[in-house]
């Protein structure tokens, strides 16, 4: 094995550190004289032990070894993956909200609750609902935390037998997951040939067993669920409620609100729409909003507004409990709040435009070239099938290698499961005519190398630190963690 | 509109209608139904420009009291501690912020090995075989743990430690009414979990019993006396754990703990007003199949050179769906790559260090309050928080405290009746001598 980055434990040297802590001012006790003997680490842990220098050069080596927004496109669909503005960054650095401590008296942490007041009055104009908790970590946390909540409200109607939620089969994989984690059995509802729910399939479904229906709207395909009062009417007749997957909502600020399309329930992704960042996996935010039905089932406590200020309420007896120790993800929370106010109303409105223009213009332009299972406008992302370059041979995990050669990060793919080698495109608003362009000459000439020269696709990439990768023996005989030899 | 986010002009955008085949953008939402579209103007604030917006939210940020402004003796689960300076300047390269969790691991090698390495300390730490890439924190990851439990063992009973921490009890009670599992608190006798209570619930029913290292209030729970009364019911044993502790305390995995989880703030990462942290999540290697999480593992290329792939991805939502172990996607990666940063800065030697200090320095302003006069219910031996009880009210306390420049401990009484007037008491690396002389002063006159 070939081993071209070494582990920061292989440049391991005993003898080096890489800490500048003070000197001990007070009395050197003796540990064992505090702690009695069998709880005494005996082993030291294997951790490094390397220079400063050592470090940065570790990590700048790593960073070269990663692709994020910065570094080129990256149209991950259903991801958001657009620009990460720095002065987002610079603002959450700021001591007064980088360092203050959860649990310090509420007249010493005035400015960080108005900050989350203000920041969820804003969320619940631009959802239109009537209350948020900005409490969950991350998407799925928000799903969970919803669904939690739409339970604890049919509990408190002493209706105990609506055991169902109901998802379409293009829904993201957490959707089914937080039902089952908020103790849910989950039922599947079809999807149309135009890429809709089916809502006869809806009514076949729907009844007294019946929680919530989880959507996304536009869906995960990137289309407009046009008949969306009517599915709302369908679950509301039946007394179940209807919850926003907010994963897509960058395709409707100011267009459409989730509040006005009959949802009861809206978790956000401040990560994706409202420019987080990504962090190489998290940290996210996910806030839920809701109608007023649902206010009491919040979790606690609740940033309120007083007389005298901002504070949090506790008093909260229906309240579904804690989803997370302390309020959130505060700093992440500072980002987007930071990322709202450099929009204004005007500056959102214009993000949902370009995402759409953008979106639709890459998909009229790849259309030729690759199959479009629904030929009408999408909204910030469309899917395309590689169905046509599959019979010559080429996989769609090809085609995604292979954009790795030209610099970009591949679409998401295999995704949703309903479309045969799926492609999901969402480009994003800040991105400009010539990252698009270069973006679909890349895609249309592999779509030509399909037909003429298939192995450059089936092989690549060719150009990146890595091959392609032995997964299956990476789950078969795993190895997680670094063992000296 | 010109905005520096928004590239296109009105060139581009004429250019792009007429390939798609419309007159206007507004053409491209006409499938969104009259009766559902938002004609209006969001109600929000207008924008603000870079200078403007950067100046407001700086006055908001010094409206607060922040712990490099006040000395702060304010821990119960968040802590002060020593950020090397290198641990921001990594997580600034935008190469790891700006990414996503890495899909492609062609051009996502960066981030998998520092999550590999992530993992690996964490083993290291806990003395556990088998760590994830994290998850939101400390409070979330118990209550994965209880799931996983409750999930392994088919059982339906939680039995948790009073001593646990607070917030992270409420969270495992949440998580607990989804599954519908009951969860029994076993009380703390002399500020550890009370042995014989736990015996008397101990049952074959139970899943897991959870306890705390060092607990809510500092001191170190008995793990090696807890174990055998959890395993001679086959049930499973959870410790959440401050990872900082096991660089001098023998770590949960000696002691055969199944689940270590805890949150790794005390490693490189801010208090940010309590979010984002980074919980961490270790178990046995029997267990390696059922964690929750993103894993990673090493494999090779297609010409042998070493690599890491996110592995055994059957376990997640985007794979099984609603059969999943966990429904977490995103998680708290780039808060997994500060903490590796300050472990590594530390690394084996400061680590200990720095623990070590933890216990020196509490234990010095342990020892000058009793000496004023103030009683100190819990005499057991603790890590780096202790308790004190007043005469007063803590709150009134503190507000004597904040007018001399320091944030004072977390008031009991909050949550525990019983310890209505008791006040823990933090104290890091980051205290110093006259630091803590001051608090022992302002605390006596407050006491007299």
């Amino acid at each position: 094995m070939h081993k071209d980055q070494p582990l920061i434990f292989e440049i391991s040297k005993p003898g080096r550190i890489g800490y500048s802590l003070p000197e001990l001012d007070v009395p050197a006790v003796d540990i064992g004289e505090i702690v009695p003997a069998d709880y005494i680490r005996m082993q030291e842990p294997e951790l490094p032990e390397v220079s400063e220098l050592d470090i940065m050069r570790h990590y700048t080596a790593l960073s070269k070894r990663n692709h994020g927004v910065d570094s080129g496109f990256y149209p991950l669909g259903s991801c958001t993956m657009k620009y990460n503005p720095k002065i987002n960054e610079n603002v959450a650095r700021l001591a007064g909200f980088v360092h203050i401590h959860p649990l310090q008296p509420e007249e010493t942490v005035q400015g960080a609750l108005e900050l989350m007041y203000d920041l969820q009055e804003h969320l619940k104009e631009i959802t239109g609902m009537d209350a948020v908790t900005l409490q969950p970590a991350a998407g799925a946390h928000g799903e969970w935390t919803g669904l939690m909540m739409i339970r604890a409200y049919h509990e408190a109607n002493g209706d105990f037998q609506r055991t169902k939620v109901i998802v379409p089969d293009s829904a993201h994989g957490t959707n089914p997951a937080s039902a089952t984690v908020a103790g849910f059995d989950t039922v599947t509802v079809k999807s149309t040939e135009d890429g809709l729910v089916d809502l006869e399939d809806l009514k076949r479904v729907v009844g007294p067993d019946t929680a919530a229906l989880m959507l996304t709207n536009p869906n995960t395909l990137g289309l407009f669920e046009e008949n969306i009062l009517e599915m709302a009417n369908i679950v509301h007749e039946a007394g179940g409620k209807l919850y926003y997957d907010g994963a897509n909502l960058n395709a409707v600020l100011s267009k459409a609100r989730p509040g006005d399309m009959g949802f009861d329930v809206v978790h956000l992704n401040l990560h994706k729409t409202f420019t987080g960042p990504h962090g190489g996996g998290g940290p996210g935010s996910g806030p839920v909003g809701v109608k007023a039905d649902l206010i009491p089932f919040l979790p606690k406590p609740v940033v309120e507004k007083g007389e005298s200020g901002y504070y949090l309420d506790y008093d909260r007896p229906q309240s579904i409990g804690r989803v997370k120790p302390f309020y959130g993800n505060f700093g992440i929370n500072v980002r987007a709040y930071t990322y709202i106010r450099s929009m204004g109303p005007d500056g959102l409105k214009a993000v949902t435009e370009y995402a759409v223009l953008n979106a639709n213009y890459m998909m009229r332009r790849l259309a030729e070239y690759y199959d479009l299972p629904y030929d009408r406008h999408c909204k910030h992302e469309f899917v395309l099938s590689g169905k046509r370059q599959k019979k010559l041979g080429v996989r769609t995990l090809d085609i995604a290698k292979r954009l790795l050669d030209f610099g970009f990060h591949p679409p998401t793919v295999y995704f949703p499961l309903i479309v045969e080698e799926c492609m999901m495109i969402e480009p994003t608003e800040t991105e400009s005519k010539e990252t698009l362009d270069a973006f679909i000459d890349a895609m249309i000439q592999i779509a030509k190398e399909a037909e003429e020269n298939p192995e450059i696709v089936q092989e690549a990439p060719h150009t990146t630190v890595v091959k392609r990768l032995d997964e299956t023996t990476a789950a078969r005989k795993p190895i997680l963690r670094y063992q000296k030899q | 509109m010109l905005h520096r986010y928004l590239p296109m002009t009105e060139e581009d955008k004429k250019e792009m209608l007429k390939v798609i085949g419309v007159d206007s953008i507004d053409d491209l939402f006409a499938d969104i139904p009259e009766s559902v579209r938002f004609r209006g103007e969001l109600n929000i604030k207008k924008a603000k420009s870079e200078p403007e917006l950067f100046k407001e939210l700086a006055g908001l940020a010094a409206k607060n009291a922040d712990a490099k402004k006040y000395v702060s003796f304010l821990g119960a689960g968040v802590y002060d501690h020593y950020i090397p300076a290198i641990v921001d300047h990594v997580i600034s390269r935008s190469e790891f912020y700006t990414a996503y969790t890495p899909y492609q691991p062609e051009i996502s090698q960066g981030e998998l090995q520092a999550i590999f390495e992530f993992q690996t300390m964490i083993c290291e730490l806990t003395g556990m075989d088998v760590a994830n890439s994290s998850m939101y924190d400390g409070g979330t990851a118990l209550a994965e743990a209880m799931l996983l439990s409750a999930a392994h063992t088919k059982r339906k009973k939680i039995l948790l430690s009073k001593a646990v921490h607070p917030e992270y009890r409420d969270v495992v009670k949440t998580y607990a009414k989804g599954q519908r599992l009951e969860v029994v608190e076993i009380p703390f006798a002399g500020g550890i979990t009370d042995l014989e209570a736990l015996k008397s619930e101990m049952a074959g029913d139970v899943a897991c019993v959870i306890v705390q290292y060092p607990n809510f209030f500092g001191q170190i729970e008995p793990l090696k006396d807890i174990e055998p009364i959890v395993h001679a019911e086959k049930s499973m044993f959870v410790v959440a754990s401050n990872p900082l502790a096991l660089g001098v305390l023998t770590p949960p995995g000696q002691f055969d703990a199944d689940i270590v989880v805890g949150d790794v703030q005390p490693f490189g990462i801010p208090m940010q007003f309590g979010g984002p942290h980074c919980g961490y999540f270790a178990v046995k290697a029997a267990l390696m199949r059922k964690i929750p999480g993103r894993l990673v593992g090493q494999t090779t290329d297609e010409e042998g050179r070493r690599g890491f792939v996110l592995t055994l991805q059957a376990r997640e939502q985007h794979i099984r769906r609603d059969k999943a172990t966990s429904n977490i996607c995103s998680n708290q990666a780039l808060n997994a790559l500060a903490a590796s940063v300050a472990m590594t800065a530390l690394g084996k030697k400061g680590v200990k260090e720095m623990a070590t200090m933890n216990i020196q320095k509490a234990q010095y302003a342990k020892n000058e309050l009793a000496k004023r006069g103030f009683a100190v219910p819990f005499t057991g031996p603790f890590f780096n928080e202790f308790v004190i009880r007043l005469s007063k009210q803590v709150g009134e306390v503190n507000k004597h405290l904040l007018t001399k420049g320091i944030i004072g401990g977390y008031d009991l009484g909050r949550d525990y009746p019983e310890l209505a007037n008791h006040m823990l008491i933090a104290v890091t690396e980051l205290r110093t001598k006259e630091e803590i002389d001051t608090l022992v002063k302002e605390l006596g006159d407050c006491h007299a």
